[in-house]
């Protein structure tokens, strides 16, 4: 709880309790849970992946690689979170993880006694045989794998995505940033400035607050005054606690905002988090740069930690994250943290600088007060289990390597590393951005823009101060094409910052030693200098490959605190550049992005589009059930009391077929088709003719891909001279439509033909079976609904109850038929009449399913059930629908290809089983003999039904050769019997078609 | 995720368009007369370059519109949107230099390798 001094940054009125591991603890507002934790002096919060060592904070940013909690509980309940990102808030429960029983006693540790045996590879090595044991050893692996455990129960919290467009977005806001911001808010341009952090000001907040000075004011009041500046302009948004982490094509980048951090999230009621889908005309990344690691035996103790994150904790939370301070370097960054400790009071044992000599300002600063620093210097060891103790030094460029022998020792209870820096290039990257290596310090930096893309400050490999404020203004200038025209002196900023000195590059201490220790290169995964050596004895050459192999960078943290100190690694041991290298890929998120957060609001109802037909009221009342057809709900049988599937379906069979049955058909796809060539387009469209259809006819028409495979089929109506209404199936409306605006816009552009979706602007309803003109003269008694004024394949407009009505007669079930296209609003009236005055005739209500068997009974085809694809029509015994006087139409010249005129293609056959009990089952495959296996197949049933108006089952299948061999006997070989089946003609019912022609 | 030009509605994002493949196909007129290889040859056989290529677009959560777009398929960048009917323009894409390679700049996963 003890903090250093006053600072804004907390508000220590606000007394915050949180839990960890089931011990409650205190912390003040504005605390994240790693700097509340630290200041409880709690080093060590978990375990690690592999070994199980004891773990602590390393850094105080998104980087984070081992303090990862499992936040809350239940349903709340997430893993892998960083605690240098949670803001705590009253109750928050977060719990270790990977560690049993206990965090400080973790049986899982044995296998850091044992990691000799688990090298890199080692589950590929070791559980390779036997090949069936794969099963066995997963359980336990399972088990062992992972570190959080995700919730069991559905997330209660609400999420959505927000579209946002600007001229100018602006990632970070530490000093470049913030300027850029200003510049561009200044040009009136419409500027998004976005923050990860839960405050404004990055880089800055871990300085001393007073130092640098810009323009003579300490760099704290510069801050705060730009950004009370940028909030004042109405053309500027700026956003905190929103982290950028995808960036793609066209500058759209993804960020995802947590709206309520501070509240916690059990008590998140509202939006939780809102994904941002930003489309900039121009992006200046100002992401900073992230301290690295230096790999020595044993870096990974609780008390070992980035040295500028330690400055963070010092200056922006007031906590010092020890008493006895060592520091550890390469570059001058860390002096500065060492003097901001020692100006606190705290003890600062020493710098271990690997430097032989050096002179920057800091250096000379920190001499002169005193502390010791020890150049030429390197830590080859650290003692302490649960956290660092003592180190062990010796000089750089000796010979004798015995850490034993010419060694120094010093306690202390914190080591701050610093590796130098690493550009924070993974936005840059992913907008396929070009990189280039620069020696000096070992960095990857931004060489070329893919996209309108600038980036700025130590995101781009700059961290001299006054280049910064010097070359944003000329950068912009001709970035964002301002012309100089509006850049007040005031904005030249000036600073006092000094230079920092040169940056030795360091990869890795004592590395003749790499194999006898454990120096760990990323820390998440556990994978250490040591397993990179045998990754790359082992054969293993392409930096994605050793990626891969020894799984460094790829944990949560996807390695930003280590890919590079790995390919520093294998350069030095492999004597490559590190430039030719390459880098391994940044993908995308940044950071981790929660499920839901993507899902957004498309969850449950609103997954996919759910369509209902007018009548669907009706059907839910009367107990139907649905199946879902493409997006549609559709009634599939309604089952009375006591009535299973079977007992349900054979009713509504049986009652359409002996009296009346009534259909909900609204979802057909209806499109209406008008303009003065529309015959000409029909002809063109499917295979048979219709320049001559009478204008009140009804036709069947079957559409063909070019390709002679059968894609739709339906009944068109001539409703006028230059006027059709076509009928689809329900599932393909929607690509139907789509193929036709295609062929009249890309190939026949010279056609006047108009399409308009009417699919539901209608309600159909189907009457179907003997007694259905008895219902409908009841309904209208003055119209003639005789065969001879209204035949079977003819359309009238009739007046039902008073709502005009589109009358076709035409029947998919084989019956005397009435479909009745009702304009929606009026069809659940209709559908209700329907209903009531049918009562005397039994009126059945049928669904899909009792549908489905009406038309099989009769031979009729579903698209997509008896067609996949592959099926012409002639192949489904149609050559009388394929018009052989057209000179084209679509699909014509592919029936003439030497494969679809071949003899044994498939063809559309009825089936009847010896046993009229068995019901074959749809997909089963057909075999001539029964043989060994493999037996030769020669086709499929594709529908399959009981009928209890034939009393047995039948089916219909596609067979090799089938139209010339009904009356043979196939089999179908099933798990545990053979089906012995005969051919037969697929029309079941009224093959003559007296029925369907009353 | 392109920002597409639609020539009938202004730029959109890619999410309400629908990719129809290979442009200036043309059905032949004369399909009788061509033999099995030929028809084959319409239907089937389509370029995938790697580099530029014309193809068709649909702005189907839109104006329903078809269109003609240019586009690097190496570095995805969209060079020209013109209507149907209309020539394709000449254009120069920064093309890979072999059936594998990659252009300098835009194209897959290496950021920084210098390995030919």
């Amino acid at each position: 709880m003890k903090r250093l001094q006053n600072n804004k940054n907390i508000e220590k009125n606000k007394i915050i309790n949180f839990y960890f591991d089931g011990k409650k603890y205190q912390g003040y507002k504005g605390d994240t849970l790693a700097s509340a934790l630290l200041a409880n002096k709690i080093h060590l919060v978990g375990r690690s992946f592999k070994y199980h060592r004891p773990r602590g904070i390393v850094s105080a940013g998104s980087e984070e690689p081992n303090g990862i909690v499992q936040l809350e509980t239940r349903e709340y309940t997430e893993p892998n979170r960083r605690v240098t990102e949670i803001q705590i808030y009253e109750g928050l429960k977060a719990f270790s993880q990977n560690n049993w029983p206990f965090l400080n006693f973790d049986l899982g540790a044995i296998n850091d006694l044992l990691s000799p045996f688990f090298p890199a590879g080692f589950y590929y090595k070791t559980f390779m045989w036997p090949p069936k044991f794969w099963k066995t050893y997963e359980f336990f692996i399972r088990h062992a794998a992972g570190l959080g455990k995700s919730p069991k129960k559905d997330d209660p919290h609400k999420y959505e995505h927000f579209h946002y467009h600007c001229d100018l977005l602006v990632v970070g806001s530490g000093i470049s940033g913030l300027y850029t911001a200003e510049i561009a808010a200044k040009n009136n341009l419409k500027v998004l400035l976005i923050e990860q952090e839960n405050e404004f000001g990055g880089e800055i907040l871990s300085s001393h607050g007073d130092n640098p000075k810009i323009n003579n004011i300490p760099i704290n009041i510069w801050k705060n005054d730009i950004i009370n500046k940028l909030k004042g302009y109405s053309n500027v948004k700026i956003i905190s606690n929103t982290t950028c982490f995808a960036y793609f094509h066209y500058n759209l980048l993804l960020a995802i905002q947590d709206l309520e951090p501070e509240k916690g999230l059990s008590k998140t009621h509202e939006i939780r988090q809102r994904i941002w889908k930003i489309r900039s005309k121009k992006v200046v990344l100002a992401t900073g740069a992230i301290e690295r690691p230096i790999i020595f035996n044993n870096n990974d103790r609780p008390g070992i930690m980035l040295a500028n994150s330690a400055r963070k904790y010092l200056n922006k939370y007031g906590v010092s994250v020890g008493q006895n301070l060592l520091f550890f370097t390469n570059n001058d960054s860390a002096y500065e943290t060492a003097i901001d400790f020692f100006h606190k009071g705290l003890n600062v044992q020493a710098i271990v600088d690997v430097r032989n000599e050096t002179n920057g300002h800091f250096t000379k600063i920190a001499k002169d007060l005193g502390i010791t620093i020890l150049n030429g210097y390197e830590i080859v060891n650290t003692i302490g289990r649960l956290r660092v103790q003592e180190v062990k030094l010796k000089k750089l460029h000796t010979n004798n390597i015995d850490e034993n022998k010419s060694s120094i020792t010093i306690k202390c209870d914190t080591i701050c590393v610093s590796g130098g820096w690493t550009p924070t290039v993974h936005l840059f990257t992913q907008s396929k951005g070009k990189l280039k290596y620069r020696d000096l310090d070992g960095s990857f930096i931004p060489e070329r823009a893919f996209q309108n893309t600038l980036c700025v400050g130590s995101c781009n490999g700059d961290y001299d101060l006054h280049k910064i404020l010097e070359s944003i203004p000329s950068n912009l200038n001709n970035f964002l094409d301002l012309k100089g025209s509006k850049l007040s002196n005031e904005e030249n900023y000036k600073t006092d910052k000094v230079l920092n000195d040169n940056h030795k590059n360091i990869w890795i201490t004592s590395k003749q030693k790499i194999s006898k220790t454990k120096m760990f290169v990323d820390f998440q995964n556990d994978v250490t200098a040591k397993d990179i050596k045998l990754a790359l004895k082992e054969g293993f050459q392409s930096i994605e490959h050793v990626k891969r192999y020894t799984t460094t960078g790829m944990a949560t943290d996807q390695g930003k605190t280590s890919n590079v100190n790995a390919l520093g690694i294998i350069s030095e041991l492999t004597n490559t550049d590190i430039s030719e290298l390459g880098t391994t890929t940044f993908r995308l998120p940044y950071t981790p992005v929660t499920f839901g957060a993507l899902a957004g609001r498309h969850v449950k109802e609103f997954f996919d589009l759910e369509r209902t037909t007018p009548m669907h009221d009706w059907h839910v009342n009367n107990n139907a059930m649905f199946e879902d057809v493409g997006q549609w709900k559709r009634a599939w049988y309604y089952p009375k009391k006591n009535e299973n599937f079977s007992s349900a379906l054979n009713r509504e069979v049986k009652a359409t077929r002996d009296s009346l049955g009534i259909l909900d058909a609204s979802t057909l796809g209806k499109i209406d088709i008008q303009g003065r060539d529309v015959s000409e387009f029909l002809n063109r469209i499917y295979t048979n003719a219709w320049s001559k259809l009478e204008i009140g006819k009804c036709r069947y028409g079957v559409m063909l891909g070019d390709d002679g495979m059968v894609i739709d089929d339906g009944v068109t109506t001539r409703l006028g001279e230059y006027h059709y209404l076509m009928s689809t199936t329900t599932g393909n409306a929607a690509s139907v439509m789509s193929k036709l605006e295609d062929w009249l816009q890309t190939e026949w552009p010279e056609l006047e033909v108009y399409l308009t979706s009417v699919t539901e602007q209608y309600g159909t309803i189907s009457l179907n079976g003997p007694n259905s003109r008895k219902l409908i003269e009841k309904i209208n008694s003055d119209f003639d609904f005789s065969k001879n004024n209204f035949p079977h394949m003819s359309y009238k407009n009739i007046n039902l109850c008073g709502i005009d009505c589109r009358v076709m007669r035409i029947s998919f079930t084989g019956e005397l038929c009435y479909e009745i296209n009702v304009p929606s609003v009026y069809a659940k009236y209709l559908w209700d009449i329907c209903i009531d005055k049918g009562q005397e005739y039994n009126i059945t209500p049928y669904g899909t399913e009792a549908m489905h068997v009406l038309r099989a009974e009769k031979g009729f085809i579903i698209v997509g059930q008896e067609t996949d694809g592959s099926v012409t029509p002639v192949d489904l015994d149609m050559d009388w629908i394929v018009s052989k006087k057209k000179f084209d139409f679509v699909g014509k010249r592919a029936l003439n290809r030497s494969d679809t005129i071949k003899k044994d293609r498939k063809q559309l056959v009825g089936l009847k089983t010896k046993d009229p009990k068995i019901i074959l089952e749809e997909g089963a495959q057909l075999v001539e003999k029964i043989t060994t296996l493999p037996m030769k197949m020669v086709g499929h049933v594709t529908s399959s039904y009981y009928s209890p108006n034939l009393n047995s089952s039948f089916a219909l299948a596609l067979i090799k050769g089938g139209l010339e061999k009904k009356g043979e006997k196939l089999f179908a070989p099933m798990q545990n019997e053979t089906i012995e089946v005969e051919i037969t003609d697929p029309v079941f019912i009224d093959p003559q078609n007296t029925r369907i022609n009353q | 995720m392109f920002l597409i030009n639609c020539p009938y509605c202004g730029e959109r994002d890619q999410a309400e368009f629908s990719c129809g493949g290979e442009a200036h196909i043309a059905r032949p007129k004369n399909p009788p007369d061509l033999t099995d290889d030929q028809w084959a040859e319409y239907l089937f056989i389509r370029k995938n370059d790697k580099g530029l290529h014309y193809e068709r677009w649909n702005h189907a959560f839109g104006c329903r519109q078809w269109f003609n777009l240019a586009r690097n398929t190496a570095t995805d960048e969209i060079l020209a949107v013109y209507k149907m009917g209309d020539k394709p323009p000449k254009l120069y894409a920064n093309v890979p230099i072999t059936p594998s390679g990659e252009p300098d700049i835009g194209s897959g996963n290496l950021s920084t390798s210098k390995k030919k």
